[in-house]
Order: structure tokens, then C-alpha cells, then sequence
């Protein structure tokens, strides 16, 4: 259990000597609680109490990471279960798995997939993360060529060897040997001679058991076996049960600290269609999956599933921000309005995604009022007549357009007088007050 | 220390809402549990997915759903038709969009006969919509509601600027009353007491807390749903207990990943595929969060969300 930041700081010096950095031992134990802090700043900690804040402190989702490297991800680490509380902490990790049974030319293509997948959305790099190898044909020599492949083409990105065979495990993991590769395929049957291969190769241990009772047991084996680092696979996949072995897996984890459960979770959501295979992927990233492995790399799929994951895992306390700039809309050229907002991204996706339907080509403004909304921003003193002028001025619009015309929203219409007297030779025009009027404004200004 | 399943059990439940009429009648929500918690309790209904429409050739949405419904979409009674004996629609939502007066600005009698019509059509439970014009629609709402009258439709959408008479409409001619608010759960509890102090029975309320699409502010459709369905739940809160809805076609199909060519943007793949998963999606997250009635456009991905509710139960 958490513990609170009085009882962490009984357990403290009571010095309040600051080295640490914090005025006193209490307000230390505060930002500990929070975990805000960690308890290597303090150098005269006993180490009694070092053992009971360090298994107190631990997070209840054991942070694991997977791969090595630039291309290496973080999982685990959560600590709610419903993303309004707090931050979902390390996003799903999106692996495509690659089959010993498919043809050499598939497999290259599916590397290649994934080498080329990153796309720039919203200011972030996202990309498929790992690549889940599987030992479908049985067989070990074969796996291993896989893996020699995959080690070969791609070798820095993350690995993930799926079998509970050991002589192949063997076979594949060798060469991803220290590079935070996940054997997955540790079952209650194979326990010791699997995690004898991983603990060989530093990977990480892939549990697999029918539901969470037969995990809980088998991960205290592994454990006992000598790995810490444990990845959860509980049960077959079906999406009935990813809601139910995921909900109760983190529920357990969080709310009842139940440490046999404390790992991430990976779920198979292949399926025949690619389609359905994404909604299930989808339930993985939204239900509390570390991990989600898909059986192909259509563009459009990773688009759906990036952005996804991008919005579950989005900071609820800390609005999403767009890049300021002057953004251009359809084919817009010297004479196409010029329109002004704030850089909240709802606000941007809104206005864009109305500007757009207008098909009128716009420059649509967009300034950084951290990340706040037009009102809000306004009422808060970022979105000003002085600051709107600077912000036109400095973005260098005017030598792009052919007229000195701003349109401003409907909300900040009190502003227009003064961001003319700031801003030299420009006609301010007041624009709709709500951006589903923005069509039907901008046709008939164009019209 | 050894496993117990962290099981919950909740002090609240979802209100059942039934539409339409006869054998075609259908509940919704009804559950006592989390979006597909089955585990934990029950979940009596599945959800509905209704097949939009309009009382206008669909002008503005793009070439990937609009082809779906060439040779119907021009009449609005065939378009019901499909629907219903093609696509095996569970219900039609009727969107009443050539009343919006920078559209052609239909009266609300015309639009009531076009209610009657598609009724007149159709057995399946019916949602007239307004064309979100907060004036306008209350007028076209009225006449519609009682053009529908008893036929037990869900009208909508009730704001907090025009509540009054959409809901004194849909008292009088006995239907369901959709609430709408914007992305708030404070609106959103707001206005369904505001609906509920006229005498509107609570339990004829379907919430619409606003949807938004994949990449447009998703996640605060998603948080304020489940935000919404724990305070139904946990804290038993009667105001929070209606089941929600997704108004999902409307706004997929206007973000640029449903219109933009591959040739465009090549590093986002097929349109086609691109956009049908952008409202799958979309759907599916709803649906998770907590949504028990869903507007959709395209077929293939009413299919795909209907395997993958087939798939959680």
C-alpha cells in the first residue's frame, strides 16, 4: 500500500538539513508521497526505512522496459484506472507480429512496414514500436532464420519472441542476446527451462496462463526462478476477456496492491479481418494493454490505432497544445482570409475541421495562448489586442498575403478596436462567435 | 497472498429506454455495470447502431459513404427503405437538415411531412434530428413530434437554449428526448434536471454529452462518458442514469482522415480503409466508454462494430 506523507515522514530523519533539495523532511515526505520525489536525494536515510519506502514506493505497475537502444519503450508505471484521474503513464506499445510460416517475401515486407511507419501527428512522433516473432510452424530451425532476419534487417527495434518451446526460444532469443527483447511463452508447464533462456539473454519473461488466478500463481514462480521483469498474457485473446482479465489485472495492481499482478499486459488482438483486428487493438490501447500485437501494417491502420492511442494516453490535467503558426487551409493564396485562434487543440481541430468543410481556402492563425481556449485565454490575458499584433506581425502573414484584413473570433469581438490601433493599416473583421458558423461565413464572404 | 477477482458491484443502474413500436420495439441500456463488465453484472441490451439519414441529398459527405447510398439517398423515404430491408437497419436516425436556414431552410411543416413519410415507410424505431440550428429546430421539432406522434421515436436535440418547447413536444406526443450539452458533465447533469423540473420523466432521456471524433478531442468525449456512467453507477446518481448516445457519422466524416486521397497523403494509406476505421473507431471508443445508442453512416464499419460487440459478449 501507497503510503501517505506522514507516515513517510516518520520515517525520515527529521534533520531538515535540505540537502535534499526540499526545506524540510515534511515537505520532502509530501512530494514522496505524490512521487514527485525519490528518496535517493536524501543521503542520511536509514536503511531500515529505505526497505519499507522502497517496497511502499515501488509503482504498482512494474516499470519494464522493452528493447534497447533509441528505439527502446517504457511500459507499465500506471496508477489509475480511468484516465480523467490521471495521466495514463507509458502508451501502448503497438507490435506487429511476423510468422515462421509466412514466405520471405511477406516478412521483408512486413520490416519494411514497420521501419517506414512513423508519422508526425499533432507535433509526436508515432511509430510501431516491436516486432512479435512466432514460432507458428513448430519448428526451431526455422524460427531462428526469422529471427536471424528480423536481428538482421531491424535489429534495434524492439523484440518480442513468441513460443513455449525453449530449444527455440533459444534458437531466436540468442540473437537479441541483452538487447531488453520479451520471451513470450512462459507457461506453468515450461516455467523453468523458459526463464533459464530469458535470464541467458536478459529478456524479459512473457507469462501466459488461462485468467489472472492461474497468472497470480505463475508469476511468483517465475519470480522465484530468478526474473523480475514480467510481461502478463491472461487468456486467449477474445476481447470479452481483455476487458475482464485486463480489468481486474489493473484493478488488482492498483487498488489492492496486489503484486503478483503488478506487470504489464500484452494482448493478441490479430485477427482474420483487419478491421475487427483494429477495434480489438483499440480496446487493448483503451483498457489497460501494454502491449497489443496486430498481424499487419496497413497505413491506415496504423494511422487509427497511432492516433488512438495518442488520445487515451493524452494528459487530462494539461491541455493538448498545436504548433503556432499560420496554418494553411485547401489551397489558400494571397487573397484567402486570414482567420486568428488559439492554439487549445480542440479549439485548432474544431476551427480547421470547420474551415475545411467550407472549402474555402483560409490562413487560419494559430497562436499559442497555452493551450487555453479563445475565452479562456482571453479572460486569462494571453490572447490580447498587444499580444494578437505581435503574433501577426512576427509570423511574417503580411508578405504572403495581398490584404490586411484579420478575422477575429466572435468572443474577443471587444478587442477589434484595439488590435487596429496596435496593428498599423489592418481592417479587424469580427468573425462568428461559434466555429459551426464558420461555413456559412466564410461562402458568403467569398460568394 | 492469494488472488480474490477485484470484483465491484454498483449501487446504480442504467435506465432501460424502449423506442419504436409493436414487434419492432427496442431497449437499450438497462445494465448495472461498466461498458461490457459482464463479468461483474448485468447487461441486459446490447447496443443500438442506427443507420443515418436525411431529408437532403447528402451533398457534403464524402465520395466513400455518399456512394454507399447513390440511387436512394436523392428520397428520403428510399433511403429509409434501404436501410431498413437492405442493411437490416435496428433503427433510423432521420437528420432534418434542409431546415437549417443556410440550408435551404425547409419549413417545419415540410419537414413534417417528411417525418410522416418515412414513418408511413419504415417499422423500425425512428430519431428525428433538427438540423442543430437552436431556433429553428425548436419549431421543426415540435411539428415533427407531433407528426410522429405515438410512434414512440426519439426526438432531439434538446439544448440548453431550447429545451423548453422540443421537450414539452415530446412529452405531449410520447416520445424519447435526446439532451445534449457540450463535453461537460456538470451541462450535462445540468440540463437533464432542467428537462426533468418541466415534468419530463427522467427516464425517457437519452444524454448526449457531444461526440468528437478520432483525433478531435476523442478523449474528452471518452472522459466525460465515463466520468458520466461512474456517477450513474457508484454514486447512484438518478440524473446521470440515462443511457448515452453518439451522434459518431456526423462527426467522422467531416475530419480531413475521411476526405483526404492517398495521393495527397500517401503515408496514410487507403481512404477507403482509412475512413471506414475512422468511424469504427470512433464508435467502438464510444461504445467503451460508456455510449449504450450510436448514429452511423457506413455500413462496413456498423459491420465491424457490430463483430466487435458480438466479440465483448
Amino acid at each position: 500500500m501507497a503510503l501517505s506523507g506522514v507516515e513517510i515522514f516518520k520515517l525520515l530523519p527529521k534533520t531538515n538539513c535540505k540537502k535534499c533539495g526540499h526545506p524540510t523532511c515534511l515537505a520532502f515526505a509530501m512530494k514522496l508521497a505524490q512521487r514527485q520525489a525519490s528518496l535517493d536525494a536524501c543521503p542520511d536515510v536509514s536503511e531500515e526505512a529505505k526497505k519499507i519506502l522502497g517496497e511502499a514506493s515501488a509503482p504498482p505497475v512494474r516499470p519494464i522496459t522493452l528493447g534497447a537502444g533509441d528505439r527502446a519503450v517504457k511500459m507499465g508505471e500506471e496508477t489509475v484506472l480511468f484516465r480523467h484521474e490521471k495521466k495514463f503513464v507509458n502508451p501502448t506499445v503497438i507490435a506487429v507480429a511476423v510468422s515462421d510460416t509466412e514466405d520471405d517475401g511477406a516478412v521483408d515486407a512486413k520490416i519494411d512496414g514497420v521501419l517506414s511507419s512513423e508519422i508526425d501527428r499533432v507535433g509526436q512522433k508515432l511509430r510501431i514500436d516491436a516486432i512479435a516473432m512466432m514460432n507458428d510452424s513448430g519448428d526451431s530451425a526455422r524460427f531462428e532464420a526469422l529471427a536471424q532476419k528480423v536481428a538482421q534487417k531491424a535489429g534495434d527495434v524492439p523484440a518480442i519472441i513468441c513460443t513455449e518451446d525453449a530449444g527455440a526460444a533459444e534458437a531466436a532469443l540468442k540473437n537479441f542476446s541483452g538487447r531488453g527483447a520479451l520471451l513470450c511463452g512462459v507457461t506453468d508447464a515450461n516455467a523453468e527451462a523458459m526463464v533459464n533462456v530469458a535470464k541467458a539473454h536478459k529478456a524479459s519473461a512473457g507469462v501466459k496462463a488461462d485468467d489472472p488466478a492461474a497468472l497470480s500463481a505463475l508469476t511468483e514462480k517465475v519470480r522465484s526462478l530468478g526474473v523480475e521483469d514480467i510481461v502478463l498474457v491472461p487468456g486467449t485473446g477474445k476481447a470479452g476477456e481483455i476487458i475482464e482479465y485486463n480489468t481486474l489485472i489493473r484493478r488488482a495492481a492498483i487498488k489492492k496492491s496486489f503484486k503478483a499482478l503488478g506487470y504489464p499486459i500484452m494482448n493478441m488482438a490479430v485477427r482474420d479481418d483487419s478491421l475487427l483486428e483494429t477495434l480489438v487493438a483499440s480496446l487493448g490501447i483503451m483498457k489497460y494493454a501494454s502491449i497489443v500485437v496486430v498481424s499487419s501494417v496497413e497505413k491506415w491502420k496504423n494511422l487509427a490505432l497511432f492516433t488512438l492511442r495518442q488520445n487515451i494516453y493524452t494528459d487530462p490535467q494539461v491541455p493538448m497544445q498545436v504548433e503556432q503558426k499560420v496554418y494553411r487551409i485547401g489551397e489558400a493564396n494571397a487573397d484567402s482570409p486570414l482567420l486568428i485562434t488559439t492554439n487549445f487543440s480542440l479549439t485548432y481541430f474544431i476551427v480547421s475541421g470547420e474551415v475545411e468543410n467550407s472549402r474555402v481556402p483560409t490562413h487560419l492563425a494559430v497562436m499559442d495562448c497555452e493551450g487555453l481556449s479563445v475565452l479562456t485565454a482571453w479572460a486569462a490575458g494571453k490572447f490580447t489586442a498587444s499580444k494578437i499584433a505581435q503574433f501577426i506581425r512576427e509570423s511574417g502573414i503580411e508578405n504572403e498575403i495581398s490584404h490586411k484584413e484579420l478575422i477575429i473570433p466572435g468572443y474577443v469581438a471587444i478587442l477589434s478596436g484595439a488590435i487596429e490601433e496596435k496593428l498599423e493599416g489592418w481592417k479587424i473583421t469580427v468573425g462568428p462567435r461559434e466555429a459551426n458558423a464558420l461555413p456559412a461565413f466564410l461562402k458568403s464572404r467569398a460568394a | 497472498m492469494s488472488y480474490t477477482p477485484p470484483k465491484e458491484t454498483y449501487s446504480g443502474k442504467v435506465y432501460t429506454v424502449e423506442i419504436g413500436t409493436g414487434d419492432r420495439t427496442r431497449p437499450f441500456g438497462g445494465e448495472n455495470i461498466l461498458p461490457f463488465h459482464t463479468f461483474e453484472g448485468e447487461a441486459p441490451n446490447s447496443p443500438v447502431i442506427a443507420y443515418e439519414i436525411q431529408d437532403a441529398p447528402p451533398a457534403d459527405w464524402p465520395e466513400t459513404v455518399r456512394q454507399v447510398y447513390e440511387g436512394v439517398s436523392d428520397d428520403p423515404v428510399k433511403w429509409a427503405k434501404y436501410c431498413e430491408d437492405e442493411l437490416r437497419a435496428e433503427a433510423i436516425a432521420l437528420r432534418l437538415i434542409s431546415t437549417h436556414p443556410d440550408n435551404e431552410n425547409r419549413s417545419a411543416d415540410e419537414a413534417a411531412k417528411t417525418v410522416k413519410d418515412v414513418l408511413d415507410a419504415v417499422s423500425v424505431p425512428l430519431i428525428i434530428l433538427g438540423s442543430n440550428h437552436v431556433e429553428k429546430d425548436s419549431e421543426v421539432l415540435v411539428k415533427a413530434s407531433e407528426a410522429a406522434k405515438d410512434r414512440n421515436c426519439i426526438i432531439g436535440k434538446a439544448q440548453e437554449a431550447n429545451y423548453k418547447t422540443i421537450a414539452a413536444a415530446a412529452m405531449a406526443n410520447n416520445h424519447k428526448l435526446i439532451a445534449m450539452s457540450e463535453l461537460d458533465i456538470n451541462l450535462s447533469k445540468q440540463l437533464n434536471i432542467l428537462i426533468t423540473q418541466m415534468g419530463f420523466d427522467n427516464q425517457r432521456i437519452i444524454t448526449d454529452p457531444m461526440c468528437s471524433a478520432l483525433g478531435y478531442g476523442l478523449e474528452y468525449t471518452y472522459s466525460v462518458m465515463e466520468r458520466i456512467r461512474l456517477a450513474a453507477l457508484t454514486q447512484n446518481d438518478t440524473t446521470m442514469q440515462p443511457p448515452m448516445m453518439g451522434d459518431v457519422g456526423m462527426y467522422v466524416w467531416k475530419v480531413k482522415e475521411t476526405q483526404a486521397p492517398e495521393s495527397d497523403l500517401p503515408e496514410w494509406g487507403s481512404l477507403r480503409e482509412r475512413s471506414i476505421a475512422w468511424e469504427a473507431v470512433t464508435a467502438a471508443s464510444l461504445l467503451i466508454s460508456g455510449a449504450e445508442l450510436l448514429i452511423m453512416r457506413h455500413p462496413d464499419a456498423v459491420a465491424a462494430v457490430k463483430a466487435f460487440v458480438e466479440e465483448l459478449s
